[in-house]
């Protein structure tokens, strides 16, 4: 069995399973690892102390016995309909599990056009034989088993790590069709490993791609395709130890593999919590945080990752990176954390980060406010955060995502929740004079002492009320936080109904949000219709982070592609168009996915030739021979 | 250079054109009050509600633009900001419309009355009106009508309130607001006001652009104005003004809309109203000042015919798709959209570029009376023609016009002697029939001093002249090449290519001559000679084939006044003009001088008595700086060039070639 040979984790782990169920290698391990997945935020199995040893990133050692190979997530969490023709979602995992939604399959078919009768399937098992053959580059191999780093060529690992989550990435695996992928996985166990397998690779001239989470929506996972030489994946999943938790100063040392669901479990389990959640934060590690300047929900109290991070180790081609002391601000010289962080892996790969922890909050609550409409909802949150006042999260949905998250409320379970609803629609739309065509929904989230929360609570909501804002209750809050992580989920079931899609995001100005959003949409809606799509698109927005001087405006978009002949192709275009029209209107290239190889055609006009000379410089001068050499970013 | 290229123009003669239908129909058959009193619903953009014009002023007074260039000037002047804000405000209120359904209703009462009797039909084509509807919900809608009467707004609000279209706001000029009642009522049917010149008035510029540009965004009306800024007197398009379509472009440019349909409109009068006035006017005689009580004088034309009138209204353009890879929008990313600043160098360019297309739509779509081709014809023949000879020459022409794509409502089924005779009677005024032969009526009624009678003649001759204008378009660059070719004197492409070039530059005030657009004009031009046989184009030459003389001819003769008018006005220049002169003495001048040499036989060129030529010419000449203006004082001086004007005359008579001019120049 392969994960005897690789770690004595693993070893343990087959050891420590009743025996019957050792029959099947995987089943222990989706048992232990069904246990490990806290909820994030108490949607999931309690877990018993005794295994809070174990972790996700441990077990993602081999990610495809836990995870998808051509779609979002864990392989037993999976939107389907149901022989009554009514949503589902399996698994055990989220709030949503196993429940039926009932509104969706209407929302589904009347938005896009779609119809269950007409099904695009996804290839269902990984054809190892499809795979190309590893290039193996022999001298390196020999060296790199010396070192007892533990690596494999095997098809599967090499599939999975040869990919992000962009559609045309996704598209291309559900049809079976595979590019070029890297030749080998290795899997470091610390900075040492890393350093030594760095140094092979730089003596060997091997060109090495780090990989974190997978999550990438930027096509930075991707191999260059005219790659020669030996590509090979650096996961860094084993690497994911809390090394040491500073109370004093409220920091903690920890190893860069490790998965944000992770980081804030064991931290919680001491009492602190990072407060950094990208959507992605079930998946995604803190080392390709560092990597592409990742932003979280929550970023109002906490901060993005620029603001939490302390200390940084990262080994180049040149050597270790990282500065003297942890001093909370210096003056010496431009930072180059700076030059670390938002570097993509072109650069060498962080090994070790130093993050500010804080206390966890003791109270939590969500909220909703319902507007007239999408600019009186703007207007409000530029009010807050003129007013500095924003709560942990707010964001905005405008009209068609509004409808999405009530395409996604499960079956009601009595009469009264229903009757209630009822009640409330009618307040709204016909006692208020709501345009149900119209109006909007802003999620929030609290956090900190529950007096505060309370007190700030009531401040936002009359900001709110002086823009035509009423409170919407906990429940709608709380569902609109679900969305972000089941979203992903729901690109899966579209695919399978010949309905493609992504999300795209930026950054902009406030007096130009509105604008913006009005624009990128319509664009969307025109390419589309230019381009041959024969269904209205799906183009909606929100608001996801509101700051002094501007915002983050995150789009959904997604169409019904029969009777396209390339649709994938049609899909680029539109959203190459749809940035451009992004940066027509002052946004920015992007607020939090990176650059990767897929927007980086715009980065000359986004930061000036002499920007771009540079950044070049220095990967001149940290990588001369290119040994991070997956082309992100120039 | 213009030799090689690929450019291969499409037919002019394929050109699709919808269907006409003519409102005035139903009007003669049903209650004109109950027509103006019906329920009138409008599709609006986007479904929003239309805003009050107070509200409109408010958005305006308050918007970051005024609120940014009043504490500006209040920095710059001292002026404290309340007093400057005031001014906006006085501004804003002598220019905001006041658009008033009942207004609306009485002006489709009494419109429909008026125009029933001046009018025989009121054609519009109902292709256009749909595609016009769909572009208003979608996004902001600019109107550009072409301008020749005084009824060009009044029938565009008409048409649109019979088809249930939003009532554009319009663009006028003061001067109407000296009518007193009249201008007000104006006001209220959806006009608004703006002063002729106000070049460095910033906070008039300000409020204005903001007024436009706050209409516009929100989109609660279709926005019209005249590209041309004034009526043409000539009935020939007037190079475009950039101001307000800079000002509705703005919006786009910035992102604050996602698109403008700009929509070319032609309106073309088989007789203008104001026919004998604008001769008169060219002639020297100033227009007379808007009043009220002039235009109840203006009465007793509603006794007499004027024939129809055609309005297409053309394909929306989307300004989006113009700019596509044009504009750079993101170059207004780094400065707060709300603080003005001067248009970059290619934008203006494509403002520039965009005018002169949508100008050229105008005049493409511009319904063509078969009277316009006898006009064309009889101005050549000042003696008199045949009557049998002019149905010959009309019918040949006719076929001319077609394949170089005019846009003639002429029907098949109606033979040239038919469509000749029924042109001839609705214009008895400016043409005499007698002995089975056809003439410009040329005596005067009463005989006075010779003077007076020759500007007698002259006037018939520019009423003439007014209608054989609307057809120069179709012809303009043929004739830039027939002439070019008459002026090379051999037949290499390069040398025909420069001389076209020099023609075209000199006349680009009089017609629409896009900069720029040289060789792409000069391709046409042989693509469409070609088509009909008149020339030979080859890879080094361009030739004039046997059955191409007809041809050639007649488009030489019909551009012949033109060239002479400029010549003139280069001999004055040369031999009358004192040093220095003034501007303002110049027209005067130009055509005192004129007149003694029509007195003197040695000119028989009525049309360079015209002020307009005169004025273009002296523009083109300005631009290629044969004359130059100095400012002494308060006045504006010309100081000629007396060898450049000496020899443009000489090149421009054909007297010496331009190679050697234009190396003279150098």
């Amino acid at each position: 069995m392969k994960f005897v040979c690789y770690s004595h984790v693993c070893v343990v782990w087959v050891l420590w399973f009743p025996p019957k169920l050792q029959s099947h290698a995987c089943v222990p391990l989706m048992y232990a690892e069904a246990m490990v997945l806290t909820a994030i935020r108490g949607e999931l199995v309690v877990i018993p102390v005794e295994w809070s040893w174990l972790t996700l990133s441990r077990v993602l050692f081999s990610r495809q016995e836990v995870m998808k190979w051509n779609g979002w997530g864990y392989s037993d969490s999976r939107f389907l309909f149901n022989k009554k023709g009514q949503a589902e979602f399996t698994g055990r995992r989220y709030r949503l599990s196993g429940m039926v939604l009932p509104s969706l399959k209407d929302w589904f078919e009347s938005t896009f056009g779609a119809s269950l009768q007409h099904k695009s399937p996804a290839t269902a098992t990984l054809n190892a034989s499809a795979v190309p053959f590893p290039s193996l580059n022999e001298a390196f191999l020999q060296d790199l088993k010396s070192t007892g780093i533990p690596f494999s060529h095997e098809a599967e690992d090499r599939v999975f790590r040869a990919h992000g989550h962009c559609l045309h990435e996704i598209f291309a695996l559900r049809e079976g069709k595979f590019g070029r992928v890297p030749d080998l996985v290795v899997w470091p166990n610390c900075h040492e490993d890393v350093v030594k397998t760095v140094d092979l690779a730089c003596r060997h001239n091997v060109c090495l791609i780090p990989y974190g989470g997978g999550t990438s929506v930027s096509s930075a996972l991707e191999c260059p395709p005219d790659e020669t030489r030996c590509i090979v994946s650096l996961d860094t999943s084993q690497m994911s130890r809390i090394l040491w938790i500073d109370e004093k100063n409220l920091t903690a040392h920890v190893e860069a593999g490790i998965v944000g669901q992770d980081l804030e479990r064991l931290l919680n389990e001491s009492g602190y919590c990072t407060g950094h959640e990208p959507d992605s934060m079930e998946f995604s590690s803190l080392g390709g945080w560092v990597a592409t300047r990742a932003s979280g929900m929550k970023k109002n109290v906490y901060g993005n990752i620029e603001d939490l991070v302390v200390h940084i180790k990262m080994v180049c081609p040149r050597g270790v990176v990282e500065k003297s002391c942890q001093g909370p601000r210096v003056s010496i010289g431009p930072d180059i954390h700076h030059f670390i962080m938002g570097s993509e892996g072109t650069l060498g790969v962080v090994t070790e980060v130093t993050i500010k922890i804080r206390p966890m909050p003791e109270y939590q609550k969500y909220g909703s406010v319902v507007f007239p409409n999408f600019e009186q909802g703007v207007a409000c949150l530029r009010e807050v955060a003129k007013q500095r006042c924003a709560p942990a999260s707010i964001r905005l949905m405008d009209n068609a995502q509004f409808q999405f998250g009530h395409a996604l409320k499960p079956q009601v379970s009595s009469i009264f929740t229903s009757f209630l609803d009822g009640l409330k629609k009618f307040y709204i739309t016909k006692f208020k004079g709501f345009d149900p065509h119209h109006l909007c929904v802003a999620t929030l989230l609290f956090e900190g002492d529950r007096e505060r929360v309370l007190q700030h609570e009531k401040q936002v909501y009359d900001i709110a009320a002086k823009f035509g804002g009423l409170a919407a209750g906990e429940d709608n809050g709380q569902r609109g936080y679900m969305l972000t992580f089941v979203i992903a989920y729901l690109r899966d079931l579209g695919m399978d109904y010949y309905v493609i899609g992504e999300s795209f995001e930026t950054s902009v100005p406030w007096d130009r949000v509105l604008d913006l959003c009005r624009n990128v949409k319509e664009r969307i809606v025109r390419e589309c219709r230019e381009r041959g799509v024969q269904f209205p698109p799906l183009a909606t927005c929100r608001v996801t982070q509101t700051y002094d001087a501007g915002a983050c405006v995150y789009f959904y978009f997604a169409f019904n592609y029969r009777g396209l002949a390339d649709p994938v192709n049609i899909y680029g275009r539109v959203e190459h168009a749809a940035r451009e029209e992004i940066l027509a209107n002052g946004g920015s290239l992007s607020h939090h996915h990176g650059v990767g190889k897929l927007r980086k055609h715009w980065m000359p006009e986004s930061i000036s030739d002499v920007g771009i000379g540079m950044l070049k410089s220095v990967k001149e001068y940290v990588d001369p021979d290119n040994i991070f050499g997956s082309r992100n970013l120039l | 250079m213009a030799s090689n290229t690929l450019y291969s123009p499409r037919d002019p003669a394929l050109k699709k054109r919808d269907d006409f239908e003519d409102i005035l129909e139903e009007r003669r058959s049903s209650s004109d009050l109950r027509y103006a009193l019906r329920c009138y619903v409008p599709v609006v953009y986007k479904g929003i509600a239309p805003c009050k014009p107070g509200v409109l002023k408010t958005a305006v007074l308050q918007s970051d633009r005024l609120r940014h260039v009043v504490a500006e000037m209040s920095k710059e002047t001292g002026e404290s900001a309340d007093v400057i804000r005031e001014e906006a405000s006085g501004i804003l209120e002598e220019m905001a419309h006041r658009l008033r359904l009942g207004t609306v209703r009485f002006f489709a009462y009494s419109l429909s009355k008026a125009f029933k009797a001046l009018f025989q039909r009121v054609r519009v084509n109902e292709d256009g009106i749909q595609r016009l509807q769909q572009s208003i919900q979608e996004h902001p809608v600019v109107l550009l009508p072409s301008h020749r009467s005084y009824m060009d707004f009044l029938i565009m609000s008409y048409i649109l309130y019979t088809y249930d279209l939003s009532l554009p706001v319009i663009a006028a000029g003061m001067d109407f607001l000296g009518m007193k009642i009249v201008g007000e009522m104006l006001r209220m049917s959806g006009a608004f006001f703006i002063r002729r010149s106000f070049g460095g008035d910033k906070l008039y510029w300000a409020v204005f652009s903001e007024y436009v540009k706050t209409m516009l965004r929100n989109g609660y009306a279709p926005i019209e104005f005249f590209l041309e800024g004034t009526r043409s007197r000539t009935c020939k398009s007037l190079t475009p003004k950039l101001g307000l379509l800079n000002i509705v472009m703005e919006p786009f440019f910035k992102g604050e809309v996602f698109d403008v349909s700009l929509v070319p409109i032609s309106i073309s009068y088989e007789r203008v109203l104001e026919e004998a006035l604008y001769a008169r006017e060219l002639l020297g005689v100033p227009k007379p000042k808007e009043s009220t009580s002039g235009l109840l004088k203006a009465r007793k034309i509603l006794s007499e015919d004027y024939g129809s009138i055609h309005v297409y209204f053309g394909h929306p353009v989307s300004l989006r798709s113009l700019a596509q890879g044009r504009i750079n929008r993101s170059q207004y990313n780094l400065l707060p959209r709300h603080i003005p600043r001067r248009p970059s160098q290619e934008t203006q360019a494509f403002v520039n570029e965009t005018a002169y297309r949508l100008v050229r739509l105008q005049e493409e779509n511009m319904v063509l009376r078969p009277w316009v081709l006898v006009a064309a014809l009889l101005l050549q023949n000042p003696d008199g023609v045949d009557m049998e000879r002019l149905v010959e020459q009309t019918s040949w022409l006719r076929g001319l016009a077609v394949s170089f794509g005019a846009f003639l409502d002429w029907p098949d089924y109606v033979s040239a002697s038919k469509a000749v005779a029924s042109s001839l009677a609705l214009h008895t005024g400016l043409v005499r029939t007698e002995g089975g032969r056809a003439q410009l009526a040329m005596e005067p009624k009463e005989p006075g001093s010779p003077e007076e009678d020759l500007f007698d003649r002259a006037a018939s001759v520019l009423s003439c002249a007014s209608y054989r204008n609307q057809i120069l378009h179709v012809f303009l660059r043929p004739a830039l090449l027939g002439m070019a070719m008459q002026m090379a004197e051999a037949s290499r492409k390069d040398d025909i290519y420069s001389c076209f070039s020099f023609l075209r530059d000199v006349f680009s005030n009089e017609f629409i001559l896009c900069p720029g657009g040289t060789v792409q004009d000069f391709d046409e031009a042989c693509y469409m000679l070609t088509k009909c046989a008149a020339v030979h184009v080859q890879k080094q030459e361009v030739v004039a084939t046997e059955k191409g003389q007809r041809i050639l001819s007649f488009l030489t003769s019909l551009f012949q006044p033109f060239l002479k008018g400029y010549q003139v006005v280069c001999r004055f220049l040369c031999e009358d003009a004192p040093e220095g002169f003034p501007e303002s003495e110049y027209v005067a001048a130009v055509r005192s001088f004129a007149v003694k040499r029509i007195l003197s036989g040695e000119l028989t060129c009525y049309e360079a008595l015209s002020s307009d030529v005169q004025k273009n010419a002296l523009a083109a000449l300005l631009r290629m700086k044969v004359v130059r203006k100095l400012k002494v004082g308060d006045q504006v001086t010309l100081r000629v060039n007396k060898v450049a004007a000496n020899t443009l005359e000489n090149k421009l008579g054909g007297r010496v070639s331009t190679q050697k001019a234009l190396l003279a120049r150098l």
